[in-house]
């Protein structure tokens, strides 16, 4: 029933599995509760693994915090970021939780299907670049609300994108949580709500003290041990065949077939995730446009110098990021060989309720098991460390961009207007941080339950909604107004939210409101993008205020500035 | 924003350039044509899924590989070359042109 890896990888996981296997065995069956997962045996090395990592950090975070003097160093560490490093801190950014353990569970359990969602989130990356990359960074000094509200009325447009940047950071943010306490449960044998506590120190004590200087240094060093990591397991998966693809899916198809109980070949291409063709461009929608909604990348564009080393980091970003998807690919596949079958990583006494394929620790551990099966333990722990370490970093990052969001915007431009000192400004962003945790904490204990990938679609769908229209409005269309941006983008928040409490994922396996879901569709964000671009537009034409026009006039100036950097913020101190 | 209103002037005169004039169409055409390229493969490749995935589902060479594997891979390398085209012409030439301008109109235009 095991599946064979190599003689010297067998002897290893016997001699573990031998001395594991009691512990798994009773804590499984002392566990018949269905929501909680099976704690693990302590595990040292992970353990060891993950001081190291938060000591580095910590005092990267020191370093930082030495250099972090003014608002400008904490939002955007003072714009000297180069490009490439940018772009791998963009990268970290996106190679969040979801996407190493969604994705690679997505195909796990669904095949080719999981490749979709990668191959949606990728192509937001190029219409970021040709499209909204440099104009914006031309453009903007911290935040993206600082484009949107670039020649409209400071007050009602940055009120409402900046709501709208901390409704997509809040949906992010709980999708990170919910992963970071699975993960750590299932490592260190730790309760639930205390990982998420871990977690949401660590994230403080990095954005507080280190601004964005420590965050971008953070997400660097973990991308780069994300995907050394994730290429190991990749080549330990492709090696077992030989470097042959067709022998490794001919091999996976079979065992998927037997460990579901299913006709296999259904992997091979796509399945069930999209069925209809209004799905399927809803879907593609809201993963392109909410690349370039999501707030906490676009912030990323002011931490370099100019809008060449902008573009350059998405050209980097874009790279790392489609060479990590193919890597969570061939690693999903993996997880069906030497994870589906191995009955060490399987919850025997959950798949005796529910008849199905169960992981112990949850639907999200595939690659964590899979990581375990090519590399024993003493990679385990390195594959752990880097995954809790990923989640560390990614909601560093939403942190900083909902702080920006609250002191920058809400109360330097619209409380404040536009007077006020670096050190009420530096205040109010670290209460701004100091809350945001404390909320993460309580967030991600409510939604302990939920799929990761899942959680981060809703996110997306927001902000292809509500922050897109409006950003890319703004840059290119002379006739938007307040009126229209402002209508508009609520519009585009309300819709989405509404729309997703309504398809079946949220009406009728999260809240349970009833058998069937009011409306047919899974990916409802087409209609929500459409409505917001149709009333900015409406709102915007009909308004024939003097203010409009005074904001239409002031087009000529933006769009000269957008497209020649004349008056761009610049890297220099202030 | 008073001190772009402040610089009218600079602002009229660069959008009337010839220079600026061309690297603006330049640039539109270079980020229009590659969006369109890449939502067209795109779209076109997740509507294929939808509509007809049992296509998608035929053997590429008579092994177990099927002719998905290859399409999905495409779309994320072709997604990757097009970002590295439009980063050639644009940190090169585009910026090359915007450089020029921005000496010639900062020199005559602008007080400090």
């Amino acid at each position: 029933m095991t599946f064979s890896i190599s003689q010297t990888l067998r002897r290893v996981m016997g001699r573990i599995f031998a001395a594991t296997a009691g512990t798994v065995c009773v804590s499984a069956l002392a566990s018949p509760d269905l929501g909680q997962t099976v704690q693990q045996a302590t595990n040292w090395t992970a353990i060891g693994m993950f001081i190291i990592f938060v000591g580095l950090t910590l005092f990267i975070t020191k370093w930082a915090a030495r250099r972090m003097q003014s608002t400008s160093d904490f939002y955007t560490a003072g714009g000297g970021i180069s490009g490439f490093n940018n772009g791998l801190a963009i990268a970290g950014d996106f190679m969040s939780a979801a996407s190493f353990l969604g994705i690679s569970s997505m195909v796990f359990t669904k095949g080719y299907d999981g490749l979709l969602y990668s191959i949606g989130w990728l192509v937001g990356w190029p219409i970021l670049l040709f499209l909204i990359a440099e104009r914006l960074r031309n453009l903007g000094k911290y935040t993206f609300a600082d484009v949107a509200s670039f020649r409209l009325e400071q007050k009602p447009v940055r009120t409402m994108a900046a709501i709208n940047a901390l409704v997509v950071v809040s949906f992010y943010l709980i999708a990170q949580m919910v992963g970071a306490g699975q993960l750590i449960k299932l490592l260190f044998g730790l309760n639930y709500n205390v990982a998420v506590v871990i977690v949401g120190l660590l994230m403080m004590a990095y954005v507080m003290f280190g601004g964005m200087l420590a965050t971008t240094w953070v997400q660097i060093i973990k991308a780069v041990m994300l995907l050394g990591g994730a290429t190991f397991m990749a080549i330990m998966v492709l090696a077992h065949f030989h470097f042959n693809l067709d022998s490794m899916f001919s091999e996976a198809v079979r065992v998927y077939g037997e460990a579901n109980h299913t006709d296999g070949s259904i992997i091979m291409g796509p399945g069930g995730l999209i069925t209809n063709p209004v799905d399927a461009i809803s879907l593609g929608m809201a993963l392109m446009f909410g690349t370039t909604g999501l707030p906490h990348i676009l912030m990323r564009f002011f931490t370099v110098g100019n809008a060449k080393e902008a573009r350059k980091s998405v050209f980097v970003a874009t790279g790392f990021i489609g060479y990590f998807y193919l890597l969570t690919f061939i690693i999903g596949f993996g997880a069906i060989l030497f994870v589906a079958q191995n009955p060490r990583y399987l919850d025997v006494a959950k798949m005796a309720v529910t008849g199905k394929l169960e992981l112990i620790g949850g639907g999200n551990m595939a690659a964590i098991h899979l990581a375990h099966a090519v590399g024993g333990d003493l990679f385990l722990g390195f594959i752990s460390a880097v995954a809790f370490a990923t989640i560390l970093a990614v909601v560093a990052g939403l942190t900083l961009s909902g702080a920006s969001a609250v002191s920058h915007d809400l109360y330097a431009n619209v409380f404040r207007k536009g007077r006020t000192t670096e050190a009420s400004e530096m205040r109010v962003s670290k209460i701004a941080t100091l809350v945001q945790a404390l909320l993460a904490m309580v967030l991600g204990v409510v939604f302990e339950k939920q799929n990761v990938a899942f959680m981060v679609g809703l996110a997306f769908a927001v902000a292809a909604s509500a922050n897109f229209p409006v950003l890319f409005l703004s840059m290119f269309w002379r006739g938007l107004t307040t009126r229209g941006a402002v209508i508009g983008g609520v519009l585009g928040l309300v819709s989405s939210v509404a729309l997703i409490c309504l398809t079946k994922a949220v009406w009728v396996e999260t809240f349970h409101f009833g058998k069937t879901a009011p409306i047919p569709y899974t990916n409802p964000a087409m209609f929500s993008i459409v409505l917001s671009f149709a009333s900015c537009g409406l709102f915007s034409v009909t308004d024939k205020s003097a203010r409009a026009q005074r904001e239409q006039a002031r087009f000529d100036a933006q769009f000269v500035r957008s497209m020649t950097g004349i008056g761009a913020s610049s890297p220099a101190k202030h | 924003m008073k001190a772009l209103s402040d610089k009218n002037d600079q602002v009229q005169a660069i959008l009337h350039h010839p220079q600026f004039q061309l690297l603006v169409h330049k640039k539109r055409r270079l980020s229009g044509l590659l969006s369109v390229l890449l939502i067209v493969l795109y779209f076109g490749f997740i509507t294929l899924v939808a509509v007809a995935p049992q296509f998608m589902h035929q053997s590429l060479a008579g092994g177990t590989t099927t002719i998905a594997i290859p399409m999905g891979v495409s779309v994320i390398v072709i997604a990757f070359i097009l970002c590295g085209i439009y980063v050639g012409r644009a940190n090169g030439e585009f910026d090359r042109l915007t450089q020029a301008l921005v000496d010639e109109t900062t020199s005559t235009g602008e007080t400090p």
